[in-house]
């Protein structure tokens, strides 16, 4: 019954993945790990900011996770994974030498590379949210650097031992940018911000006009952050989400990740909040 | 004027010791609703133009989050105001309220009422200073609440 | 009206697409034996355990002469009334799409050893299907398929390489069902295109079927069968056929705006109202010749070895939503409302066209 036997496969709409060895791992805060990841075959792949894999564990399962590296930057692609489930805990337990499965890159990107010169970017984090953020983040840091725009960035977690990326977080600050961490709740030592994320607004000096906006995070944290970004004066078109839903394929084929009349692994998962992901919050068990 | 609602009013816990020119303004502003169990007075990212006084039943504030469904955040029941939001911008609800069970209430609609208040100052400053008191103990309650106290000690 | 001569005729006055002919039930039965001599796994309407469902067919004597249906609603019946009418039903509980999109397939088989993984993919199919007997509203359905499965960005291997080949006997309808609303959807009685060849049942007169010739692969098979030509009479005939049909429909549904419609009522107390009565049990997504959902999931065995497998799945599970540890549907209302807005209304946004063939 079984034809030819491949070692290497092109993924595509067979639902095939390309083995990828991982060459470094990096246990981060809050049950998330780091791999790092190459290519058995072939040259690292391209893609954009925001775009997501479909991850497969060896014998557990696949499920989609947004790359955490810059495109095109040196180094091998990075995924940071959160422990929820058999899969995902399998890819946090994946030693350096062993193999994983990848399909892809999939999806919408945050589009920060047609951002004007000038422009601000305000990003958004909520927990892991920033993770699908960072590799974006590096890029816009870079483009401070050289005076092409500021960002701003506001990453709120539940409490300091959540914090995610807490030295690069700080080595942003280091180089200008503006960075605002907040927790739900502190914790003895913590002398930040104890607040929701929101409350991180009034004190970015960012202007308003002009201002593209990205959040990530759980989706009450978008739908409060997205109603406060558009309350100061961010055009609600210039604010951007990641949805997320039950994905088995990617592609567009299976159904699972529907929300309303997008398939989110193929329409996003970075839409638009105005006068799209904005009613979509607000539609109940859709 | 609607005059049962300014009898629900006048012994109404949220204005209880003001005047009864007070009552009468929100009177002058209010209507008598139900709500059957499990229907909705609000949902969030509405316009918020109106403050539900509950006389009977209890009212959940709950917020929607795909796959854990509504969480609900509190209850309020008989001799308290759902409804906050009305008292400062972006005068828009930022949770849901539902039903519990059968409930009735004095439905005042806000946006007149606050031209009213605004042109009577003296009782303006009442209405200020009981909603004050309102939000004060419902925030300071929900501090208390966010120190998650009865949950599980760090074994360190 | 004489008999369809035995062998193929010459090129001069050859069938080609567009042209229309008719053959009796004898060309039916060479067709069918002539599908199998040249190498198609052929599969057409038959009846068994008491409805009209799909199965290998070798020849007309395979098709379900005689039998005659009953449909209303939750109500299905299949009486032999012992004529020789091969196609007086209408559409059953079978569709093609289990043909083309598999209930259950295997998408690849692994192992990892050493620090390689190997991955083995299924055989192609040994044999391109032919289908005989696909009623106007199915190859709409096909044609839904097509766009879903393997008219996206990335398309569906599997889907594609079994449609890549395959041939399609079209039959249109005399007899719809009391259930039937595929006039309101555009989609029928008489055959859209989809189709190598389009047949219609005639009674009238001698037991024969009007030929629409759809394609060159139709044309070229319908040459190695025989055929006569078609005179006024037939097509007259065939058009009383489909008038009827048309005329005997058993359902309307208004889609002008129905769409946008659905669209803006998403919290109507009727979807509540519906989905009181409702099992969730998911049978009209596997009934539905459109419904398209699978699940992929990865299974080991005990020596080590992976297969992802892809099996058909249903919005009406509780678990097709699911996400952090609850189904973001978790009410049946929800689920029937995703069900009924994806079909005529949000697969327009996706696909450009909606999901129902009535």
């Amino acid at each position: 019954m079984l034809a030819e036997t491949v070692s290497h496969v092109d993924p595509s709409g067979s639902l095939v993945p390309a083995p990828y060895v991982v060459v470094g791992r990096r246990e981060e805060a809050a049950d998330v790990v780091t791999l790092s990841l190459e290519p058995v075959e072939g040259p690292s792949p391209t893609f954009r900011h925001g775009q997501f894999n479909m991850v497969t564990s060896f014998g557990r399962g696949e499920i989609a996770v947004s790359m955490s590296s810059a495109p095109g930057a040196p180094g091998p692609m990075e995924h940071s994974i959160r422990r929820v489930g058999a899969v995902s805990a399998g890819l946090c337990a994946a030693p350096v030498g062993s193999l994983v499965g990848i399909r892809g890159p999939f999806g919408s990107s945050w589009g920060i590379d047609e951002v004007e010169d000038g422009a601000d970017v305000v990003v958004m984090a909520g927990g892991i949210g920033l993770a699908p953020l960072r590799g974006a983040v590096r890029d816009l840091v870079a483009r401070q650097q050289c005076g092409r725009g500021r960002v701003f960035v506001l990453a709120g977690s539940r409490s300091p031992d959540q914090i995610l990326f807490h030295e690069e977080l700080q080595a942003w600050e280091r180089a200008g940018v503006h960075v605002g961490v907040s927790v739900d709740v502190g914790a003895p030592g913590w002398v930040g911000v104890v607040g929701v994320v929101t409350a991180l607004l009034p004190g970015a000096p960012f202007e308003a006009s002009g201002a593209l906006a990205l959040l990530c995070g759980p989706e009450i944290m978008m739908r409060f952050g997205g109603r406060a970004l558009v309350d100061r004066g961010v055009d609600p078109g210039r604010v951007r989400v990641s949805l997320e839903r039950n994905m088995q394929c990617g592609i567009g084929l299976c159904g699972h990740c529907q929300l309303g009349p997008l398939l989110v692994c193929r329409d996003g998962p970075v839409v638009r909040y105005g006068g799209l992901a904005d009613e979509l919050f607000m539609e109940r068990n859709r | 004027m609607n005059e049962a609602a300014r009898r629900l009013l006048s012994g109404h816990a949220f204005l209880a010791g003001f005047p009864p020119e007070a009552v009468e303004l929100v009177a002058d502003q209010a209507e008598l609703v139900s709500f059957r169990p499990g229907a909705l007075l609000f949902r969030e990212g509405s316009p918020a133009d109106v403050a539900y006084l509950v006389t009977t039943g209890h009212v959940a504030i709950e917020i929607h989050a795909p796959s854990r469904g509504p969480l609900v955040i509190e209850t309020i029941g008989a001799g308290h105001v759902v409804g906050l939001s009305w008292a400062a911008p972006p005068f828009r609800y930022q949770f849901d309220a539902r039903a519990i069970d059968h409930v009735e209430a004095v439905a005042v609609d806000t946006a007149p009422l606050r031209v009213a208040l605004a042109e009577n100052p003296v009782l303006g400053f009442l209405f200020l200073d009981r909603l004050t008191a309102v939000m004060l103990e419902r925030l300071q309650a929900t501090r208390i609440r966010l120190l998650d106290l009865y949950g599980a000690t760090d074994a360190r | 009206m004489c008999a369809a001569p035995a062998g193929p005729r010459r090129s001069l006055g050859s069938v080609r697409p567009g042209d229309d002919a008719v053959i009796d039930v004898g060309g039916l039965d060479r067709l069918i034996v002539l599908l199998g001599e040249r190498g198609y796994r052929t599969i057409g309407p038959v009846a068994r355990d008491g409805a009209i469902v799909h199965g290998d067919v070798g020849g007309a004597g395979d098709l379900p002469a005689g039998w005659h249906d009953l449909q209303a609603p939750g109500r299905y019946r299949l009486e032999q009334e012992g004529d020789a009418e091969l196609f007086g039903w209408a559409v059953g509980p079978a569709s093609w799409k289990s043909e083309f999109f598999k209930p259950e397939e295997t998408v690849f088989r692994a192992a990892v050893t050493d620090g390689a993984v190997s991955i083995a993919l299924p055989a192609p199919p040994e044999r391109p299907l032919a289908i005989v007997g696909a009623r106007p509203c199915e190859l709409a359905a096909l044609d839904v398929l097509d766009r879903v499965l393997a008219g996206g960005e990335v398309p569906d291997d599997r889907y594609t390489a079994r449609r890549a080949g395959s041939l399609v006997i079209a039959v249109e309808c005399g007899k719809p069902s009391s259930t039937c609303f595929c006039t309101s959807m555009g989609t029928g009685p008489d055959a859209g295109p989809g189709y190598d060849l389009a047949l219609t049942e005639l009674l009238t007169g001698m037991h024969r079927f009007y030929v629409q010739v759809g394609t060159e692969a139709g044309a070229e098979l319908l040459e190695g069968v025989g055929w006569a030509p078609a005179i006024e009479e037939d097509r007259s005939a065939r058009q009383d056929v489909v008038d009827g049909a048309r005329a005997g429909m058993g359902r309307s549904l208004q889609t002008d705006g129905l769409a946008a419609l659905l669209a803006r009522n998403l919290e109507h107390p009727r979807w509540d109202e519906v989905a009181e009565r409702c099992l969730s049990c998911g049978n009209c997504t596997l009934v539905c010749p459109t419904c398209f959902c699978s699940d992929v999931k990865d299974l080991s065995e005990v020596d080590g070895t992976i297969e992802r497998r892809r099996t058909w799945a249903s919005c009406f599970d509780i678990d097709h939503s699911y996400l952090h540890g609850g189904a973001v549907r978790p009410t049946t209302s929800s689920r029937y409302r995703q069900w009924l807005t994806h079909k005529l209304s949000t697969w327009w946004d996706q696909f450009d066209t909606s999901g129902c063939v009535g």
